[in-house]
């Protein structure tokens, strides 16, 4: 582990981050009362100066509100994609665990049949089936981002399955359901919502890719995918701004939630975590 | 009567721990299983606990012939029997509280109502204050631990008994307040003991009979069998 200076750092660094961008999201949107998609051509592609800080796009739209905007998608996105994927994982590796035999079996090449094709391909197919939109986006992500939380939690309750405390619990005449969802499930929770944390920048990845290649959102709406990708021409006609914020805008969030998330998996050890009691 | 006959088990296919064990422990009766370690009478206590499917042989408890195992064994059969294992620390559950964990067995048949009254009934015998019962598992000695995972044992009063190796772990003290704990339960209410271990002193003072592993396997077969 890392000393415990650098730990702190790292962690109030992520907080910080992390803090400032749920705030803006949050607030922004509500308290400026700016239209993200106004457009006006007498101001297209400005460079940074103190009325629009991040420049302005090739149509004259403010770069720092389609940023924040952007974000808020793109978060929005990432979190619920997370959620339902943890959700899925969580109860098929379960399932896949606690059942044993051709339940595991079939559940787990399900698994594999489903790691088999690349996700971003998956990802394409579930997006093509549907009018672009923010939930084709969210579907098309928790379907290729359940299969490593299904295998985690499988794991685990495969190894909490034969300890005595869960043999205790059998004897002690508890029904497979009351040691599911007393014994087993409250045990891999940690592990599960760790998942669902580091997931979340990763989902949002996803989305900006299939927003980039024009299959995730509408093409006016903001999302960092969708900024980068409008930005491509004007970057080889020199104008850096348009794709440079968007990007810091990407990577900088993601990089502070999995910060965050890795000091959680750091005090999820095993002493830790008696002590902490989780 | 607790039978084990021609028990043949084992935790991959093909490749039992032991073949042919045969044991039995008459109502009320205390037996010491006796053998060195690694050598199977652990899995043999668990399959008289019906926590582990044998591959064969029969396991009769009074009477009734035992046909399904863990979850598929019915419930009434399953708590006739208490299980104290060898390390308290991997058999609680590190979330409940001592007097949780005690009451565990009762709340998960049903019997919440009885629940309060019957830890506090326990807690005394197995030398428990109620300051300790408000701990979680992390916070008490293995010793401590011990005596509320035999607490739980107790909690649904089952008429057999069977401790792997249940003072392995705990100094001479502790080891005499849980054999009389034990002893002051079976008193009571007649129940029989399976205990299992290696240490020979402890078993032939605590136990009516004393039992060799190697004497519960059936008789060496010509070789190359």
């Amino acid at each position: 582990m890392a000393d415990p200076r650098t730990h702190r750092l790292r962690l109030w660094t992520s907080a910080l981050v992390v803090g400032a961008v749920v705030l803006a999201v949050l607030l922004v949107p509500p308290l400026v009362q700016l239209d993200e998609q106004a457009v006006d051509l007498s101001r297209k592609l400005l460079p940074p100066s103190w009325e629009h800080p991040f420049g302005t796009d090739d149509v004259g739209r403010d770069l720092l509100l389609r940023c924040v905007y952007g974000l808020r998608i793109s978060l929005l996105v990432g979190l619920v994609a997370a959620l339902v994927a943890t959700v899925l994982g969580t109860a098929v590796g379960a399932a896949a665990g606690a059942l044993g035999g051709w339940t595991d079996r079939t559940l787990m090449r399900l698994v594999d049949a489903f790691s088999s094709v690349p996700h971003l391909l998956l990802g394409i197919f579930v997006v093509a089936l549907f009018r672009p939109g923010v939930w084709p986006v969210i579907a098309s992500v928790a379907v290729t981002h359940w299969l490593s939380t299904a295998r985690i939690v499988r794991s685990e309750v495969l190894s909490l399955r034969t300890r005595p405390h869960i043999e205790a619990a059998i004897s002690g005449g508890a029904s497979r359901r009351r040691v599911a969802t007393r014994h087993l499930l409250p045990a891999v929770l940690p592990q599960a919502g760790l998942a669902a944390v580091l997931m979340v920048p990763h989902a949002m990845w996803h989305e900006s890719a299939l927003s980039f290649l024009g299959l995730g959102l509408p093409s006016h709406q903001a999302s960092l995918g969708n900024l980068v990708q409008s930005a491509r021409s004007s970057l080889l006609a020199g104008d850096w701004w348009p794709t440079l914020f968007p990007g810091l805008f990407l990577i900088v969030p993601t990089l502070a939630l999995a910060g965050l998330a890795g000091v959680w998996r750091d005090r999820l050890n095993p002493r830790r975590r008696s002590e902490l009691m989780l | 009567m607790l039978e084990l006959a021609s028990v043949t088990a084992g935790y991959e296919p093909r490749r039992p721990v032991f073949r042919g064990a045969s044991l039995t422990v008459a109502p009320g009766e205390a037996v010491g299983l006796l053998g060195p370690s690694g050598c199977g009478k652990s899995t043999l206590a668990r399959v008289a606990a019906l926590l582990h499917r044998p591959d064969a042989g029969r396991l009769v408890l009074d009477g009734t012939e035992v046909t399904a195992w863990r979850h598929r064994a019915p419930r009434a059969l399953r708590t006739a029997v208490g299980v104290v294992f060898q390390q308290p620390r991997t058999a609680a559950d590190p979330r409940l509280t001592l007097a949780d964990l005690i009451a565990e067995p009762l709340r998960a048949t049903g019997r919440k109502g009885e629940a309060a009254d019957r830890v506090a009934e326990l807690a005394p015998a197995v030398g428990l204050t109620p300051e300790l019962l408000t701990r979680r598992p992390h916070a008490v000695s293995d010793g401590q631990l011990q005596r509320a995972c035999l607490a739980r044992a107790l909690s649904l009063r089952p008429r057999w008994l069977v401790c792997d190796e249940m003072t392995a772990m705990l100094d001479a003290s502790t080891t005499a307040a849980l054999v009389a704990a034990v002893e002051t339960y079976r008193e009571q209410t007649g129940a029989g003991l399976l205990a299992v271990g290696h240490d020979r002193v402890l078993l032939n003072r605590w136990c009516d009979r004393t039992v060799e592993w190697r004497d519960c396997l059936p008789a060496e077969g010509p070789p190359g069998r």
